[in-house]
């Protein structure tokens, strides 16, 4: 049905798709992880600079938050270009990719930890707990199955928005797409990518899932 | 009791939560003393300042006036560090047991022992320990998850035991349990007292907890101690309303009694709790039937009272109260209706 070159051009396009977004949710989370636990700590602080800061934040988060991705990517490309060298390709597209997705990833990791019982927190708090020790100790590995389910999430909101960066030359399989389905009506080809597409989404959400409810000791 | 030194001492103490649009009042006035080895009660009812006075008490929450010394240090000169380290000599337990979720009971209780940087073979080894001492060992490797009530109490009580603290607070411990584990759960705290000579304060709204543990109590009523001392002194000689309705729950008074031949017996503490009313039905072979009681046994004592209708029979009734004068209580013959 096609040739081996288109699919080796599919194979190749799946791999940079794969690699765009698990390296920009491994990035996202590098930047997102500790700005959700600050979100958290910071908030309803004594301190008025802290309640300052956890404020200025938010305000940043959600202004990045509600730019949408494609407006994003182009606003972006100076930027890109100056921390890749180039704006077009795969890993062009991880800067984009992260800008956009590590505030996204600061508010589930933010909603993961408020989910943790404040009870538990304080008795964390009685035994002479610091505050570093009760995010490592307590507020981290009690949320975990809940920061699990989020990753799930960040990964395939992440990976539908590098298909999207196959529109201004991002590599992958969403550049397939456009260049052959949509450019060129090769429906057959179009139709491969998104069924590929949907495909790595269900992997990606199962394995998080499981992962999630396997290291849950509320339910086990 | 023989006071020793105090081991909390509360001066002045006033907390006021304050916010854009609010000002909550939740303490005034409170000074209190908790000395070295005793069970001391708090009781008030619900938003009374209880779980307040108790957060004051390890500086969770910080007082907005007055003074807390644990152990002869004034808490609010402590530096930060200093305060958590001052917590770590301060175990607590809570209502809803607050374990961690994601870890067994061993790891729950080495938990402190993490934060106090403990070694982890020896820590692990101490946790072993006070599994055995709570009657646990058997749930090791169990998560709270599959833990009931009563057994999450335990490790909970395990953990707060583990960096061996000079005080226990326990704000509520036995609420959310059944009066079957909440007795086991008193009997083990009585225990630790009695075998550590640990202090314990008992915060509750439940008058049964105290009689069952405390020696001295102090009431809270809408932010202010209103009464204070020894649990029989205050049950036997009650001065507020609040603390007669929890002296008598409900404010019982028999005022619905009617009949006839009506006695009134009253345990004011002098005797021992003992089946008085059995015994007495056994000596005079007579039948004698009771209108009302609510009698309680506070520390093996009896308190509290009974009406009882005396036989028909006028010898077995003389015979009845002859012998009821012999026994250490009041009795008192009534009208009709009391
Ligand atoms: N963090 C808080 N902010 C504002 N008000 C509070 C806070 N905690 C307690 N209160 C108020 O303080 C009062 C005493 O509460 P609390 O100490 O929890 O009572 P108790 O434990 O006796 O039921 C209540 O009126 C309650 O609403
Ligand atoms: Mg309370």
């Amino acid at each position: 049905m096609f040739s081996s070159e288109v699919i080796k051009m599919i194979g190749f396009g799946l791999l940079e798709t794969l690699y765009m977004t698990l390296v920009s949710t491994a990035l996202a989370y590098i930047i997102g992880l500790p700005l959700g636990v600050a979100l958290v700590v910071s908030e309803g602080s004594e301190n008025p600079l802290v309640r300052g800061a956890n404020t200025v934040l938010g305000v940043i988060v959600n202004l990045l938050r509600s730019v949408p991705f494609l407006i994003l990517l182009v606003a972006l490309i100076p930027f890109t270009r100056f921390i890749v060298g180039t704006s077009i390709g795969s890993t062009a597209t991880i800067v984009p990719l992260v800008v956009a997705s590590a505030p996204f990833v600061a508010r589930l990791v933010e909603s993961s930890i408020k989910e943790v019982d404040r009870g538990v927190i304080e008795a964390a708090q009685c035994m002479g707990a610091s505050m570093t020790k009760v995010i490592y100790k307590v507020m981290l590995p009690e949320a975990k199955p809940s920061l699990i389910v989020g990753s799930a999430i960040a990964v395939t909101t992440i990976l539908s928005y590098s298909a999207m960066a196959g529109f201004v030359g991002g590599g992958g399989l969403g550049d397939i797409a456009i260049r052959y389905g949509y450019y060129r009506y090769q429906d057959d080809i179009m139709i491969i990518t998104v069924a590929l597409l949907v495909v790595v989404v269900q992997i990606l959400q199962e394995i998080g899932m499981r992962l999630a409810k396997i290291g849950d000791r509320r339910i086990n | 009791m023989a006071q020793g030194r105090p081991i909390i001492s509360i001066r002045d103490l006033e907390k006021i939560y304050k916010s854009k649009n609010s000002h909550v009042k939740a303490l005034e006035h409170i000074n209190l003393d908790v000395y070295e080895g005793e069970v001391f009660g708090i009781i008030g009812l619900s938003g009374a300042g209880k779980s307040t006075l108790v957060r004051c008490m390890n500086f969770l929450e910080r007082p907005t006036a007055g003074t807390v010394f644990f152990d002869g240090k004034d808490l609010s000169q402590l530096t930060k560090k200093e305060l958590l380290i001052a917590r770590q000599s301060m175990g607590m337990i809570f209502q809803q047991f607050n374990l961690l979720m994601q870890r067994n009971s061993i790891d729950n209780i080495c938990f402190p022992l993490e934060i106090v940087g403990m070694e982890r073979n020896q820590a692990k080894k101490r946790a072993y320990e006070l599994l055995e001492v709570v009657g646990l060992s058997d749930k090791a490797n169990a998560y709270p998850a599959q833990l009931s009530g009563g057994q999450k109490q335990r490790v909970a009580i395990a953990r707060a035991l583990a960096t061996n603290p000079k005080v226990l607070l326990c704000d509520e411990a036995t609420s959310a349990l059944d009066p079957a584990t909440t007795h086991s759960i008193l009997g083990l705290l009585k225990q630790i007292n009695k075998d550590m000579g640990l202090t314990i304060v008992v915060i509750t709204h439940e008058m049964s907890v105290i009689e069952e543990i405390c020696q001295r109590i102090a009431i809270i009523d809408d932010s202010r101690i209103v009464e204070m001392g020894n649990v029989i002194d205050i049950f036997t000689n009650p001065k507020t309303e609040i603390a007669k309705s929890f002296a008598s729950p409900g404010g019982d008074r028999p005022d619905r009694v009617i009949g006839n031949r009506l006695v009134q017996i009253i345990f004011d503490g002098n005797s021992s709790y003992e089946p008085v009313l059995a015994k007495t039905i056994l000596e005079c072979k007579a039948p004698v039937n009771i209108m009302f009681a609510d009698t309680k046994n506070i520390d093996g004592r009896a308190f509290g009272q009974m009406i009882i209708q005396l036989p028909e029979d006028e010898n077995l009734s003389n015979r009845v109260l002859a012998y009821l004068r012999t026994q250490d209580i009041i009795v008192k013959e009534v009208e009709a209706s009391v």
